[in-house]
């Protein structure tokens, strides 16, 4: 069993060194976005403030287009998309939601419900054969 | 003599701080999770401690991807709650305990603990929540707070036995600080929850329990758990329990549980909260 073991759980992406590597540039123009100054000039021109980052081109258009798991696969880590959300004006419950494919109200009745349940979802094996 | 007094377990969702800064707690959604916050309320004012000591992390705040350390001990005079992308909350400004700090800085170190020193940091939700439950929102905290911020953002963050065995060098350099003072460990963070991608939501009350039931009476086997376990069975986010661990660590061996709460959801996170005595 190597130090990946983690590779078989399902629907997660474990920020690990591979991650961070790839996703330096993606994940230190998300910090960016902690500053309101920053957020207003990102909004106001996306293409061009995204210049200031060396990402790569899936990167770039994972942001463009806001393809939240697309950026997690690229390296992107959640508490730095999520300030990306925030920009956005999407709150934290609803950035899960949108990643899991859920609407809004169904993931929050999930939640109240006492969430996504472990059995099932413990292995890709669990979700191939569900 | 500086002594610990006390442990308070909590998650830091940072939901749990909108809710209190907006009024929100009585509500029929939050009136459950506060509901469990209550005797401790009163347990704290009746402890007074001089100085909360709080095992938190950073969530891409005071720290990035340019520097990440490990384990890093606050030893500045005060922290300003941190603007997280909404604007900063609403609470007062965070006074740290430079004297008791730098004393525990040095006694780590010399006990091989290699820690990182921070003299100016912002602090976000990972610490301020915790600090609104325990005392709600006060002109002024009622306290010094000393932050230790612990990386559990990048993979991998310390193992829980490092937390635990670091927890107790903690205790030995509180406990030889030579000014009489009441010291309240916190330990920040969790419950099971997961925040990103498709398996967002997952919440395991079977490991949570399980794994407070250990926390309080076999330690050790607590911290024996591997990142692999918290990360399929408590959720991607639900390794920050390892931060429990140093609290626990600082108690000493033997603790008596005075206080559990237990309560899902807070938005996306199962809440979980402890208080715990030394023997
Ligand atoms: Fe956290």
């Amino acid at each position: 069993m190597s130090g990946n073991d983690y590779h078989d759980i399902p629907g997660t992406f474990v920020f690990d060194a591979e991650q961070s590597r790839q996703g330096y540039h993606l994940n230190m123009f998300c910090m960016s976005l902690r500053q309101a100054k920053n957020r207003e000039a990102f909004l106001a021109d996306e293409a061009a403030y995204l210049d200031r980052y060396p990402m790569t081109a899936e990167q770039r258009q994972a942001v463009l287009s806001r393809d939240w798991n697309e950026m997690l696969r690229l390296g992107g880590n959640i508490y730095y998309t999520s300030k990306l959300a925030a920009t956005d004006g999407i709150t934290f419950q609803d950035l899960a939601a949108i990643m899991t494919g859920m609407d809004r109200d169904a993931y929050r009745e999930m939640m109240l419900a006492g969430g996504r349940p472990i059995e099932g979802n413990r292995t890709k094996g669990d979700w191939d054969n569900g | 003599m500086a002594k610990i007094v006390g442990g308070y377990a909590t998650s830091h969702v940072p939901a749990i701080g909108v809710a209190i800064d907006q009024a929100k707690t009585e509500e029929p959604y939050w009136q459950p999770v506060f509901a469990g916050y209550e005797w401790s309320r009163k347990w704290i004012e009746e402890v007074k401690p001089d100085v909360v000591f709080v095992v938190y992390n950073d969530h891409a705040t005071a720290f990035s991807l340019e520097l990440i350390p490990t384990f890093a001990l606050g030893c500045a005079a005060e922290y300003a709650p941190a603007d997280e992308g909404w604007g900063a909350r609403p609470v007062p400004t965070v006074h740290g305990h430079p004297e008791l700090a730098w004393h525990i800085a040095q006694s780590v170190i010399l006990d091989e603990f290699d820690i990182t020193i921070v003299n100016d940091m912002e602090v976000d939700h990972g610490l301020t929540v915790p600090l609104s439950l325990a005392f709600g929102q006060p002109h002024a905290w009622p306290c010094a707070v000393i932050p230790l911020a612990v990386n559990v953002v990048q993979y991998p963050p310390p193992t829980g036995n490092r937390c635990l065995q670091f927890g107790k060098a903690i205790r030995k350099a509180i406990e030889s600080f030579p000014h009489d003072m009441r010291v309240v460990v916190f330990g920040t963070g969790g419950m099971s929850h997961q925040l990103q991608a498709q398996r967002a939501g997952l919440i395991n009350p079977e490991f949570d329990q399980r794994f407070l039931d250990l926390l309080v009476n076999d330690p050790d086997a607590a911290a024996a758990i591997p990142h692999v376990d918290y990360l399929r069975d408590a959720g991607s986010e639900g390794i920050e329990l390892v931060m429990w661990l140093v609290m626990r660590g600082a108690l000493g061996d033997d603790v008596k549980e005075l206080h559990r709460h237990y309560h899902v959801p807070a938005s996306n996170t199962a809440v979980g909260h402890l208080v715990l005595e030394p023997k």
